[in-house]
């Protein structure tokens, strides 16, 4: 092989590597994206059935209920508009607390109960996920333009 | 210069223009939904005077603050001396809506007060920090268990919300007001208002 | 007073930067050597004011002076005293001011002990330094003033972040600092190449030590990381594909890709600009780093601290940065082409395929980590993009390279018969592939990651053998030992890092595959099996402790009849801050670690408890441990030594190349 040969079949072997590598991560990254829905989106039927996303909004106060068990819970996230009742088995993570914003991931059932993987409430003691907050945001917004 | 030398100078501009937009859309500098939505109506006991229920409608016809407090709130120690400047030399009239002065304390096990325990306690915690610090506020009110703060999209202490004489929220301040978000920001929008003028 | 002091000491600091980066860069141009040592000196004056400026804000701390807004907002009363020093890092002001101390640190180093350097090149090295630091400075000043005043002064500071007060944290930020900032190193070497035009093998044998101690750096930072997160989360994970996670992993990979494209520089003078293209990659992905983390746009920990001014300035700083380095690359860079040629199938041709890959999976987690900041920016909608996604991209990527890892050694340069070395080790190949089938077989989990994952290792870990095996036979010394001391220290630190990431990769696999979790809610008195290991809660306490009150268990920890341990998990309430913090407790073994956490009371009298095993663990970081010692072997090679050796006592030709470079410009 000449010189030219080498290095034509090096940068092709490169070019497919690449190619390799770009179909690898665009294909990940169609089938891994968790996509965000607000309380009111999920009320609306606007959440895919069957397929994991996330929620946030606030922990309605007083819902938080441990079942029988000890380590199933269950409490409800509100965006000031709409509420989703949520069950989740295990423990809750230590910033989680009623009156306070959290993000939950995890499926929609066909009972309308959000069935959460993951609850995360990484946030200060001030300030809410701006998950949460986007999604009373889009409520208040919602409800702003109803009222007059 | 060879061109191929220059791709990865592209790939890169491409790149910057696509952080610095994606930078300007910061989620938290989105205005809040209220904004130029009337400020939602509460009747909430005074700090000082308990018997006496307070709201926006009382300010009606000047322009005015809503500043989001709590005594345990250090950021809004550091905003007081501000704010006490602005009352004083520029006679803003500041109305204080104190947030969660007991549930929101975390050194405070707010479960076992009863409610005439809890509004006692905070009575006297607020009007304590108000005298050690001074009191920039016309008035303040307790809103213990946070639900005004909820219709207000408070999402943590201090804020501030600017509200214009027909009681309409014309601008939310998220975070301590020091001298320089007063001068470039607060300041110009206050003056637009016509406020300041006696 | 104090704060007032480290205040000036910031401002000189800036101006001693602005000094050496404009006499460094104008001295070496013009040849003037009293410019390029009041330079040299400028660096060390540099470092000396910031080293006071840090110790001011330390004393703040110690002394509890809440009058400076930064101690009142991270410490109290009764903050420890080793967690009020720790807290002058623990928040953003003084995070960076510690990233400033790193740079200046990496510079008083490059201006004292790099002898072996000529002086018109150590000049150019300092002003690109210098001009980082000038920027950096300005950003500390302007943007994040550690040292601003509270008025009036309170009575009692917010504490700092609970889940900061830990002795991993302790050491965590300086490590990983160190490492970010020892890219900048690399990356003034790379543009001092491009500014004289000049890059040999004496120049690659200069960057290389520098570049392989902030990588090491990095990569312990990472590790400490890594085990804070693990033992202090009290999820029981050891990496959560965090955008702050991420923004550490990516300089790491751009800097053992430029590792490796530094030796093809240094032995065939071949790779020239792809090595500056990575030198000016990793310090990048260090800014973009610090941006992401610091300006709050991916995720807001603290919404105080994350001020849209600190964002754009340090975007500005990196733009600037990146922007100038690549204009000056396509300027200078095709004068740098050329080395020697060579075939696909080679030591170059393996080292390239391992560039390609390390560069593609640092491209791959920065498209992750930005992703959902550009689908926000573009069309508003909210996405997360978990864990799944880096590890579908990642393994296939990583797998790949690390097969030819272990088999690059083996290859010859400039040309070489992939079946000649196939042939050769079909043993291993072979062996590797058993091995890993009775692995799967005896632990009864035959899934195609876990048996990936056991050939990989047993790959890596053969074939490191066969290498070492074949090195002691080529040896002329007689007698072992005196063979073993021949070896220098680079092929040592290159087979220990190979051997690491075997290890590693052991570790990963088998807490992935063998790992079992129980969330179990227990009263006092009952107990829960897990694996073989029975928990037995004895009951919950209050404890006191400085800052905080802690919930502690007392769980028993059995074997069949035999009581292991206590263990003693806590939940813990700090006083100034409304989060309570979960402090696991962990028996620690070298094949499995017991780690348990306690999540909430019941509210009758029980808790949830959450029990781990978490068989193989800590071969994660004895492997990250092995590629940190590698990396410290090999930048410990005499070669390096006896050139600085060579270049001290040959003072006359030391600058005659970098003259003919200057006079053919």
């Amino acid at each position: 092989m000449t010189a030219r040969g080498k290095r034509l079949t090096l940068i092709l072997a490169a070019l497919a590597l690449l190619g390799g590598a770009t179909t690898l991560v665009l294909s990940a990254m169609r089938d891994n994206l968790v996509f965000f829905h607000t309380p009111s989106e999920v009320a609306e039927g606007k959440a895919p059935f069957g397929r994991t996303f996330r929620i946030g909004g606030m922990v309605v106060e007083d819902s938080l209920e441990r079942l029988p068990d000890g380590v199933t819970v269950r409490f409800a996230v509100t965006d000031t508009a709409k509420t989703i009742p949520v069950v989740y088995r295990g423990a809750l993570p230590d910033l989680f607390s009623e009156g306070k914003g959290a993000v939950v991931q995890g499926r929609l059932g066909s009972d309308g109960v959000f069935v959460a993987s993951e609850v995360l409430a990484k946030h200060d003691e001030n300030y809410m996920p701006v998950e949460a907050q986007h999604a009373v945001d889009q409520a208040q917004r919602a409800a702003a333009t109803l009222k007059p | 210069m060879k061109p191929k030398y220059l791709i990865p100078f592209f790939i890169f501009v491409a790149l910057v223009v696509l952080f610095a937009y994606a930078f300007r859309l910061d989620p938290r500098e989105v205005p809040s939904p209220l904004v130029g939505k009337p400020a939602p109506a509460f009747a909430l006991p005074r700090v000082d005077a308990p018997e006496t229920l307070a709201g926006p409608a009382d300010l009606r016809g000047q322009p005015w603050l809503l500043n989001v407090w709590a005594s345990w709130c250090v950021a809004c120690r550091q905003e007081h001396a501000m704010l006490l400047r602005l009352a004083r030399e520029a006679g803003v009239p500041i109305v204080g809506l104190n947030y969660k002065e007991i549930r929101g304390d975390a050194e405070l096990d707010a479960s076992r007060l009863s409610p005439p325990e809890e509004r006692e306690a905070a009575l006297l915690r607020a009007r304590a920090w108000l005298a050690q610090h001074g009191d920039p506020y016309r008035f303040s009110v307790l809103d213990l268990d946070g639900r005004v703060a909820i219709d207000y999209g408070v999402y943590g202490v201090p804020e501030t919300f600017l509200i214009d004489a027909e009681g309409v929220i014309r601008y939310k301040h998220i975070g301590p007001i020091d001298e320089r978000a007063w001068r470039e920001v607060l300041q110009p929008k206050w003056a637009a208002l016509g406020g300041g003028k006696r | 007073m104090i704060a007032e002091t480290g205040q000036f000491a910031l401002v000189l600091a800036w101006v001693l930067a602005l000094v050496q980066a404009v006499l460094g860069l104008a001295g070496a141009a013009r040849g003037s050597a009293g410019a390029m040592a009041a330079a040299r000196r400028a660096a060390m004056a540099q470092f000396a004011v910031l080293l006071l400026a840090y110790a001011c804000l330390t004393a703040a701390f110690l002394r509890i002076d809440f009058s400076v807004l930064l101690v009142a907002t991270n410490s109290s009363t009764r903050t420890p005293w080793f967690y009020r020093l720790t807290g002058v890092w623990g928040n953003h002001e003084g995070s960076m001011l510690l990233w400033a101390l790193a740079l200046a640190g990496w510079q008083a180093a490059v201006a004292g002990f790099s002898r072996s350097l000529t002086a018109a090149f150590r000049a150019r090295v300092l002003g690109v330094l210098g001009t980082v630091a000038v920027g950096f400075l300005a950003f500390l000043t302007l943007t994040s003033n550690p040292f601003e005043r509270l008025v009036p002064m309170p009575q009692e500071g917010r504490d700092l972040n609970p889940l900061l007060q830990d002795p991993g944290m302790i050491i965590h930020p300086p490590l990983l600092y160190m490492g970010y900032v020892g890219m900048a190193v690399a990356f003034a070497f790379a543009i001092a190449a491009l500014l004289s035009g000049r890059m040999d093998a004496a120049w690659a044998r200069w960057s290389r030590p520098w570049t392989l101690t902030a990588w090491v750096f990095l990569t312990l930072g990472i590790l400490v990381g890594s085990a804070w997160a693990y033992y202090e989360l009290g999820w029981g994970g050891w990496w959560f594909w965090d955008p702050v996670e991420n923004a550490s992993l990516m300089p790491w990979l751009m800097g053992t890709a430029l590792l490796h494209s530094l030796i093809v520089t240094e032995k065939r003078g071949a790779f020239r600009s792809w090595t500056v293209l990575l030198a000016i990659g990793a310090f990048s992905l260090s800014l973009l780093g610090t941006f992401l983390v610091r300006s709050g746009v991916i995720t807001s920990v603290h919404a105080f601290a994350t001020d849209p001014r600190r964002g754009v300035f340090i975007l500005g700083l990196l733009a600037l940065t990146v922007g100038v380095s690549l204009l000056l690359f396509a300027w200078r860079a095709p004068r740098l082409s050329g080395g020697g040629a060579f075939a696909p199938v080679s030591r170059e041709g393996s080292l390239l395929v391992n560039n390609v890959l390390m560069a593609a999976a640092a491209a791959a987690v920065l498209l992750g980590t930005v992703y959902p900041l550009i689908l926000d920016a573009l069309q508003g909608a909210k996405i997360s993009v978990g864990p799944p996604y880096f590890e579908t991209v990642f393994v296939p990527l990583m797998a790949p390279a690390v097969v030819l890892m272990a088999l690059a050694p083996f290859l010859r340069w400039k040309r070489d018969a992939l079946a000649r070395v196939l042939r050769r080790l079909a043993p291993e190949l072979g062996g590797a592939l058993l091995l890993a089938a009775l692995g799967v077989w005896a632990a009864g989990h035959a899934t195609p990651g876990a048996f990936l994952g056991l050939a990989l290792t047993a790959w890596v870990v053969l074939a490191s053998l066969r290498l070492l095996g074949e090195r002691l036979r080529q040896g002329a010394a007689p007698g072992l030992a005196a063979r073993l001391r021949g070896i220098p220290g680079s092929w040592w630190g290159m087979w220990l890092s190979h051997l690491g990431v075997g290890v590693f990769i052991l570790g990963v696999t088998l807490v992935g595959a063998l790992e079992q979790r129980l969330d179990v809610k227990m009263m006092p008195g009952q107990a829960a099996e897990l694996a073989g290991f029975r928990f037995v809660l004895r009951g919950v306490s209050e404890v006191p402790g400085p800052n905080y009150t802690a919930q502690r268990g007392e769980v028993e920890v059995w074997r069949e009849v035999q009581m292991l341990t206590v263990l003693a998990p806590e939940k813990r309430a700090y006083f100034r801050s409304a989060m309570p913090m979960t402090e696991s407790a962990i028996d620690w073994g070298v094949f499995r670690d017991v780690y348990v956490s306690l999540g909430d009371p019941t509210g009758d009298g029980g808790w949830v408890v959450l029990l781990f095993y978490k068989p193989f663990i800590s071969w994660i970081w004895f492997g990250a441990i092995l590629i940190a010692l590698g990396g410290i072997a090999a930048a410990l090679d005499r070669r390096y030594r006896r050139l600085a050796q060579r270049r001290a006592s040959a003072a006359v030709p030391e600058r005659r190349p970098e003259a003919v470079a200057e006079a053919v410009r």
